[in-house]
């Protein structure tokens, strides 16, 4: 309870010097307010996909979508530690969120229209461009699924990605041969044993089934997708601020990639910068953070605790992890990908 | 003594397989199909298996890495248990089993008197003790997990079902319509639904339904669901022993001047658990197996924190080595329990 007037306090205060900007007061947030008294957050994710969301060794959980809810965590109650994670199925998640249980969901779910417009759920963002592609051997010297013609693709029989991936062949005229096998399994266990020239499942799904052959190194992913999945956070309708929060705290961290603010720098930057964004990024200057409720400090922290979108993507599926997932789509909008955010202005 | 029981035993199996030449080429045909469908197996868990390492890089391909079953051992165990307050369930477990096993042993008064305050009291120390609280650090439901949780939710609902089914064979026999009617309805209601949409209406759809903040927790909703439908079960298993007991053993205590509850409580209840015990501990056995569906609301008790594991990047590929590890956890307890409710058929007084 105190921590819930001081904080209130101290975004009141905050809004006194923020001038005549800015001197509108706050619409009043339900989650906000909750998640102060209850003291942390609380955040579904899924039971375990490899990169994303998964319980490491000492029992912490981990992953990119992990990674997010320790940033929101850290930008709203100033403590990357203080989250709760409820892991979710499939069938689950609309109802937990639904039914107030977690505060939003950041857990492999894709944007779509029918889910924002009949769910009662927005998405805020996209924090991975998931999509199907295909596995290959590198020596095969194939890059993009174009390439394909005249090779073989082990799926699982009647999955969406067999459907998807002979549609897009037939499409463009390409004779490419489709084994089909009963599970996912047999499928990856038979292009493993070089049955077939290629595997096809999400980008993400193959940076785990990868880790799992028996030479990883020697192949591919390729970059470029034949589906379009995009996935992010998702909060319930209503409570517009505790949304605007979801969204510029993920905005935040792909910001802080595009301005050079790591983890390691970030002290040095929101001291030294020159930059304008970067300063009011970091709480330097401005009252970003007390414009919505939390204190200016708010990406200063999530950035210091979990890192920009980038150090976040290496660490857990990227590079610095066992999956080695290329940025791919991934990568910023400046550096040949989709990631994007609007100015902090 | 013990060379002529071998020699004996050796015999018997001699005369078993060995018998006429044509028993003996089946005896090896079964032999050497045994040796073919089970060598590679023995060959990838035991024999190239990597025992010892830290981590997944030390394992040799071609075999089980049972280095990850030791990296994960106590999350097998405890789910996400604080690793400080593991002692807790530790000392209920030891609790339990000195409060329970002299039971085996004691007679008469002694044994019954025992049984209630074991009864009485361990159900509410396993809730404080592991669940923190009145001077113990609380731990949420939400961090138990692994072969704890499993053992938690066969228990607490078989204290749930047990007594509700014996109730509801007893109504279901009741000569008041009222009470048999409205047991019917019960048991015929749980029996017919599957246990799944049990534990998803009871995960999902009660929050949907009652008001903000009033919530009951995620395990206690799952536990009382998986206690209702085992309920019904156990109610007909009862019946069966109900049943089967001539109506001479009631007639004999109506004829002594015994009322409706002395008649059940002294002569028909006692004779008819001792019958069902068996078809009992077959419920419990399924109920046991059946905990692994809390998995649908991501409970995550020994399969789910199996299965959490696997997504663990570090370990990718594990995924026989957790099954085999959880499924031989799941075997050795309920083969535990049948040989018991074997031993009981056989060795107790129970003929009448």
């Amino acid at each position: 309870m105190f921590n819930r007037i001081s904080t209130s306090a101290l975004a009141a205060f905050a809004m006194l010097g923020a001038g005549a900007a800015t001197a509108q007061t706050l619409v009043p947030s339900p989650t906000l307010d909750a998640i102060r008294t209850r003291g942390s957050l609380e955040c579904g994710v899924h039971v375990g996909v490899p990169g994303f969301s998964f319980p490491n060794d000492k029992g912490e959980w981990s992953g990119l979508d992990v990674d997010y809810c320790r940033a929101l965590a850290a930008a709203v109650l100033g403590d990357a530690s203080k989250v709760k994670f409820t892991p979710t199925t499939v069938q689950q998640r609309w109802p937990v969120l639904q039914s107030g249980q977690v505060d939003l969901l950041s857990r492999n779910t894709t944007i779509t229209f029918s889910r924002n417009a009949s769910l009662g759920v927005n998405f805020q963002g996209i924090n991975f461009y998931e999509g199907q592609t295909f596995i290959v051997r590198k020596a095969s010297k194939a890059t993009a699924a174009k390439d394909l013609d005249g090779a073989s693709v082990c799926v699982a029989a009647g999955s969406t990605e067999e459907k998807n991936a002979a549609d897009w062949f037939r499409e463009r005229n390409l004779k490419v041969t489709i084994t089909n096998f009963q599970k996912n399994d047999d499928a990856i266990a038979a292009y493993d044993a070089g049955r077939c020239d290629a595997y096809t499942a999400g980008v993400g799904a193959l940076a785990g089934q990868r880790a799992k052959l028996k030479t990883p190194d020697e192949h591919i992913i390729m970059a470029e997708p034949i589906s379009n999945d995009p996935q992010g956070p998702v909060t319930r309708y209503g409570d517009e601020r505790w949304q605007a929060v979801v969204r510029w705290v993920l905005n935040g961290m792909i910001a802080a990639e595009a301005l050079g603010v790591t983890s390691k720098n970030v002290d040095d930057m929101r001291a030294n910068s020159k930059n304008a964004e970067v300063r009011r990024l970091l709480g330097a200057e401005g009252n970003f953070g007390a414009m919505l409720g939390l204190s200016n400090d708010w990406m200063f922290n999530a950035i210091k605790a979990v890192g920009n979108y980038g150090e976040s993507f290496d660490r857990t599926v990227g590079s610095g992890s066992t999956l080695k997932l290329e940025r791919g789509q991934n990568a910023l909008w400046t550096k040949g990908g989709l990631l994007f955010t609007p100015p902090f202005q | 003594m013990s060379a002529r029981v071998r020699s004996s035993s050796l015999a018997l199996w001699r005369a078993r397989l060995f018998s006429t030449p044509l028993d003996s080429a089946i005896s090896l045909l079964v032999l050497a199909g045994l040796i073919w469908a089970f060598a590679p197996l023995v060959r990838w868990a035991l024999i190239n298996a990597t025992w010892a390492g830290e981590s997944r890089a030390d394992c040799v391909p071609g075999g089980a890495c049972w280095v990850f079953i030791k990296a994960r051992f106590g999350q097998f165990m405890y789910g996400f248990y604080p690793a400080t307050e593991r002692w807790r369930p530790n000392l209920f477990l030891g609790l339990a089993l000195a409060g329970i096993v002299p039971l085996f042993w004691l007679e008469g008064r002694t044994r019954l008197r025992l049984g209630l305050v074991v009864l009485l009291t361990l159900p509410v120390l396993g809730v404080w003790l592991l669940g923190g609280g009145l001077g113990l650090r609380a731990v949420e439901t939400r961090d138990w997990g692994g072969l704890m949780l499993t053992l938690f939710i066969a228990v607490y609902a078989g204290l749930i079902s047990v007594p509700l089914g014996i109730l509801l064979a007893l109504g279901r026999q009741s000569r008041l319509p009222l009470v048999r009617t409205l047991s019917v309805v019960f048991i015929e209601f749980w029996r017919g639904v599957p246990i799944i949409a049990v534990i998803f209406l009871a995960s999902l759809l009660l929050p949907l339904i009652m008001p903000a903040g009033v919530g009951v927790d995620r395990l206690a909703r799952a536990v009382i669901g998986l206690g209702l439908v085992i309920a019904a079960y156990m109610a007909e298993a009862v019946r069966g022993g109900l049943q089967a007991l001539p109506k001479g053993q009631t007639e004999a205590a109506a004829a002594l001047g015994l009322g409706y509850w002395q008649t059940t409580g002294l002569i028909t209840l006692p004779q008819a658990l001792r019958i069902s015990l068996p078809a009992m501990t077959n419920e419990f056995i399924a109920l046991i197996k059946n905990t692994t569906l809390v998995l649908v609301v991501s409970i995550l008790d020994l399969l789910g924190i199996a299965q959490g594991s696997l997504a663990d990047p570090a370990w990718v590929g594990m995924n026989m080595e957790a099954y085999l590890f959880s499924g031989t956890i799941y075997w050795l307890i309920c083969f535990a329990l049948s040989r018991w409710s074997r031993s009981l058929e056989a060795g107790g007084p129970g003929s009448h």
